[in-house]
C-alpha cells in the first residue's frame, strides 16, 4: 500500500473546489503520480478515500455504504472545509452531522479549497505517518 | 496524434446506487431518462436568512466552485435593485474582469472533461496544463486561484495593484498561440466532424420550451445572453460578439464554447487596459425594505437572484437559480432516441457540475442494471477509436 | 411594442384579474394578480409576447404563502414577475407545467419546500431532498423547528 497508494475520490454533496482542486492534482503542473499515487477504478481496489464536502443526508447513506465495501485497512482523507466540521454549513437543515461522525477519519487538510501543494503535502505527511508507525 | 494511454482520469468511478441518471434502454437505443438530484442541496436558502447581506456574499461564493464569480455577482446586483443603485465605474470594470477570467477556466476546464470523454486525453491535459496559466492570472489579481471573495453589495472588496496589471495581461497573451491551436484542431477535425454533427440535438422549439440557457440554447439558434440583453458591468463600453450556431447538436455547444473563450480574453484584456479610476464601494449603510432580482451570464447560462428585505440587515427571502436547473431537464429531449456511445457526450454538453454526469447507469427494460458510467465513457471513447480507423483506411 | 404599450395592454387585457401593479423602476414591474388567473396570464406572456420564463420563487411570509413568477422580455429589457397570494393553511394553485415544459422542476421543488399543491402537475415527487425526509415539514416555512434529534450543531470545542 505504501509503495502506490490507490485513491479514491469521492464527493458528499461539496460546492466542487475542492474536487477540482483534486484533479488539479493529477494534471502536469502539480502530479501527484511521481509519488505513486493512481486513481483507483473502484472502490474494491482503495487503499485510500478522499472525501470531500459537508455530508449531507443523501450523501451520507453512499458513503457509509462504500466505506462499507473497502477493503480494510482503508484511510480516510478529509479535503477542505466542509468535511472538516461542516465549515458555514453547520446550522444547515440538509447537513445533521459531520464527517468524523460517519467514517473514521485519519487525516484532515484545512482549507477552502486547500491548495494542490497543500493537499500533496497532506498527503505526504499521511504516508510518513504510516511509515512511521509501522 | 501520437498514442499515448495516459492511465489515470478525472471521474469518479461508479457508485452501486443510488444514479444520478438513469437510462433505460432497448438494445443499443435510449428509450427513457430519469434525472435524480439532490447530492449538493445544503440548504443555502434558508441559510441566508441567518446571515447578514454582507455575510451571506460568502456563503453564496460556495454554492458552485466552478463559476464561484456568478452567484454573488448576481446576488450583489440584487440587493443593489432594492434600492435601486449603481455602482462606480471602476468597481464595474474590475467585476467585469474578473467575471470573464472565471468564464475562461470554466470552459476550459469543460473543454478538457470533453476531450476525456471522447478518448482525447492528451487534449485534456494539455487543456487543463493551460487553464492553470488564467487561475494564476486570478491570483495575480485577487489572491486566490478560486473563491476570489471580490464582491460586495455596493462594488468591490479589493482593489486591483496597477503594478499587477502588465504581469497579468502578459500571462493572459502567453496562452493565445496553444488556443487559437487548439481552436483549429477542433473545429477542422474530421473526425470530430463525424462524431459530434447530428448528435443530441436540441431544437430551437425545444430550447424555448425548456427555457434553456447560456451556450446550450446558443448553440440552438436562440440569440439571448444576458450581456447583451440587459448590460452591466462594462460589457456595454465594450467591442465584442455573441456567438450564435443554427444546429443545436453536441458539435456546435463545442463551438460555442470555443469562440466564446476569445471573446472572454478580448473583453478580459481591454477592460485591464481601461481601468477607469475612482472609488470602488458606495459603502452602503442600510438596506429599505423591498425587493430585488440580479442576473448575470455565468459560462453555463443565466443566474437568477431574487432577494427581499424587510428593513433590517438580513434578508428575509434569498432565491437562488443556477442555470443547470433549467437546462438539465432538456436532457430528456435530447438523449432519447440515441445510442448509448452518444450518451455521455450528450449528458456533458449541458456542461453540468461535472461530478453529475458520473453517476450514470443503464438498465434494460426489464430494469436489470447492464451499464455503468465508466462503461459509458468507454464506449464514447470506443466509438472515436472506430470512427477514426475508418478514416485512416479510406 | 414599447415598454409602456406592454404594461397598458396588460392592464386593460386582464383588468379583471390583476388586483395590483407595482412600477418599480424602468427594467421591473411586479403584478399581483389572483390565482385562478394565473394560466390566463402566464400562457399570454409566456406564448404571446414570447417571454422567457425565468423562475418562480416561494416566499412564506406569516400572513400568506407568496409564489412569484418571473418572466423576462429581452428586448426592451423588461422583468415582469406575476405574485400570487394563497391561504397558509392549505395552498392549491394550477400547474403550469402542461403549458410549457420549463416549469416542472421549480413546482416539484416549492412543493417539497413550503408545501404547496399543484393541480394538474404530471410527476409531483420528490426532488431534492431525502427519502428520509418526513412528509408535512417544510424547510423553507417560518415555523420550521429542527426535528432531527440527532443532528449536532456545535463544533464540540
Amino acid at each position: 500500500m505504501l509503495k502506490s497508494p490507490w485513491v479514491f475520490h469521492f464527493s458528499t454533496g461539496s460546492c466542487n473546489n475542492c474536487d477540482i482542486e483534486v484533479l488539479d492534482c493529477l494534471t502536469p503542473r502539480f502530479d501527484i503520480e511521481r509519488f505513486g499515487m493512481l486513481l483507483a477504478p473502484s472502490i474494491k481496489h482503495a487503499d485510500v478515500i478522499l472525501v470531500t464536502g459537508s455530508c449531507n443526508r443523501k450523501s451520507a447513506v453512499r458513503l457509509k455504504r462504500l466505506y462499507e465495501q473497502a477493503p480494510k485497512p482503508c484511510l480516510v482523507v478529509a479535503i477542505g472545509e466542509c468535511s472538516l466540521s461542516r465549515g458555514m454549513f453547520i446550522y444547515s437543515y440538509n447537513c445533521p452531522v459531520p464527517l468524523d461522525k460517519i467514517v473514521p477519519v485519519d487525516a484532515y487538510i484545512p482549507g477552502c479549497p486547500p491548495k494542490p501543494e497543500a493537499i500533496i503535502s497532506g498527503a505526504v505527511k499521511l504516508i510518513e505517518k504510516i511509515k512511521g508507525n509501522l | 496524434m501520437a498514442k499515448s494511454v495516459i492511465p489515470i482520469g478525472p471521474y469518479h468511478p461508479l457508485q452501486e446506487e443510488p444514479e444520478f441518471f438513469r437510462l433505460t434502454v432497448d438494445g443499443e437505443t435510449v428509450v427513457d431518462i430519469d434525472v435524480n438530484i439532490g447530492y449538493n442541496h445544503r440548504g443555502i436558502e434558508k441559510l441566508s436568512e441567518r446571515k447578514t447581506f454582507d455575510q451571506s456574499t460568502f456563503v453564496i461564493e460556495r454554492i458552485c466552485g466552478i463559476c464561484s464569480t456568478s452567484h454573488p455577482f448576481a446576488y450583489t446586483r440584487a440587493v443593489e435593485d432594492i434600492i435601486p443603485v449603481e455602482v462606480p465605474p471602476r468597481a464595474k470594470y474590475i467585476r467585469t474582469i474578473i467575471a470573464e477570467g472565471e468564464r475562461i477556466h470554466s470552459h476550459l476546464l469543460w473543454l478538457g472533461l470533453a476531450g476525456h470523454f471522447l478518448g482525447y486525453n492528451t487534449v485534456y491535459m494539455w487543456v487543463w496544463k493551460l487553464r492553470e496559466e488564467i487561475l494564476d492570472v486570478m491570483e495575480i489579481l485577487s489572491g486566490n486561484r478560486n473563491n476570489y471573495a471580490m464582491f460586495k453589495p455596493g462594488g468591490v472588496r479589493r482593489d486591483i495593484n496597477p503594478d499587477d496589471i502588465p504581469s497579468a495581461v502578459k500571462k493572459i497573451d502567453s496562452i493565445i498561440p496553444t488556443l487559437n491551436r487548439l481552436k483549429k484542431a477542433i473545429v477542422d477535425d474530421p473526425v470530430l466532424h463525424v462524431r459530434l454533427k447530428g448528435i443530441g440535438i436540441l431544437t430551437k422549439e425545444d430550447a424555448i420550451d425548456y427555457c434553456a440557457l447560456g451556450p446550450t440554447s446558443r448553440a440552438s439558434g436562440v440569440a439571448k445572453d444576458v450581456r447583451k440583453d440587459a448590460p452591466y458591468g462594462a460589457y456595454d463600453q465594450i467591442d465584442w460578439d455573441m456567438i450564435v450556431a443554427e444546429n443545436g447538436d453536441v458539435f456546435d455547444k463545442v463551438v460555442v464554447r470555443v469562440l466564446e473563450v476569445f471573446e472572454s480574453i478580448k473583453i478580459m484584456k481591454t477592460c485591464l487596459k481601461n481601468l477607469p479610476e475612482g472609488e470602488i464601494d458606495l459603502n452602503i449603510a442600510d438596506i429599505p425594505p423591498g425587493e430585488g432580482i440580479g442576473a448575470h451570464e455565468a459560462p453555463r447560462g443565466e443566474t437568477f437572484h431574487y432577494v427581499r428585505s424587510d428593513g433590517t440587515n438580513r434578508p428575509a427571502r434569498h432565491k437562488v437559480r443556477a442555470p443547470t436547473f433549467m437546462n438539465l431537464p432538456t436532457c430528456n429531449s435530447t438523449v432519447i432516441g440515441e445510442t448509448i456511445s452518444d450518451a455521455a457526450i450528450i449528458l456533458a454538453s449541458i456542461d453540468p457540475c461535472y461530478c453529475c454526469t458520473e453517476r450514470i447507469a443503464v438498465r434494460n427494460e426489464k430494469g436489470k442494471k447492464i451499464y455503468s458510467g465508466k462503461d459509458l465513457i468507454r464506449l464514447s471513447q470506443q466509438k472515436t477509436e472506430i470512427i477514426k480507423r475508418k478514416m485512416r483506411i479510406k | 411594442m414599447t415598454r409602456n404599450e406592454i404594461i397598458d395592454d396588460l392592464k386593460k387585457r386582464f383588468k379583471d384579474d390583476i388586483t395590483n401593479i407595482f412600477d418599480k423602476s424602468e427594467k421591473r414591474v411586479y403584478v399581483e394578480i389572483k390565482p385562478e388567473s394565473l394560466e390566463r396570464c402566464a400562457t399570454y406572456l409566456f406564448k404571446d409576447l414570447k417571454a422567457r420564463f425565468n423562475i418562480a420563487s416561494g416566499v412564506d411570509t406569516r400572513l400568506h404563502i407568496e409564489i412569484l413568477y418571473h418572466f423576462s422580455i429581452e428586448y426592451i429589457n423588461l422583468l415582469i414577475s406575476l405574485r400570487v397570494k394563497l391561504k397558509r393553511e392549505k395552498p392549491v394553485i394550477n400547474s403550469l407545467a402542461p403549458v410549457f415544459k420549463g416549469a416542472n422542476w421549480i413546482e416539484r421543488e416549492i412543493h417539497e419546500i413550503l408545501g404547496v399543491e399543484f393541480r394538474g402537475h404530471p410527476d409531483l415527487r420528490r426532488l431534492l431532498l431525502s427519502e428520509d425526509w418526513p412528509e408535512g415539514v417544510y424547510p423553507l416555512r417560518r415555523d420550521y423547528t429542527e426535528w432531527d434529534k440527532t443532528a449536532i450543531r456545535d463544533r464540540g470545542v
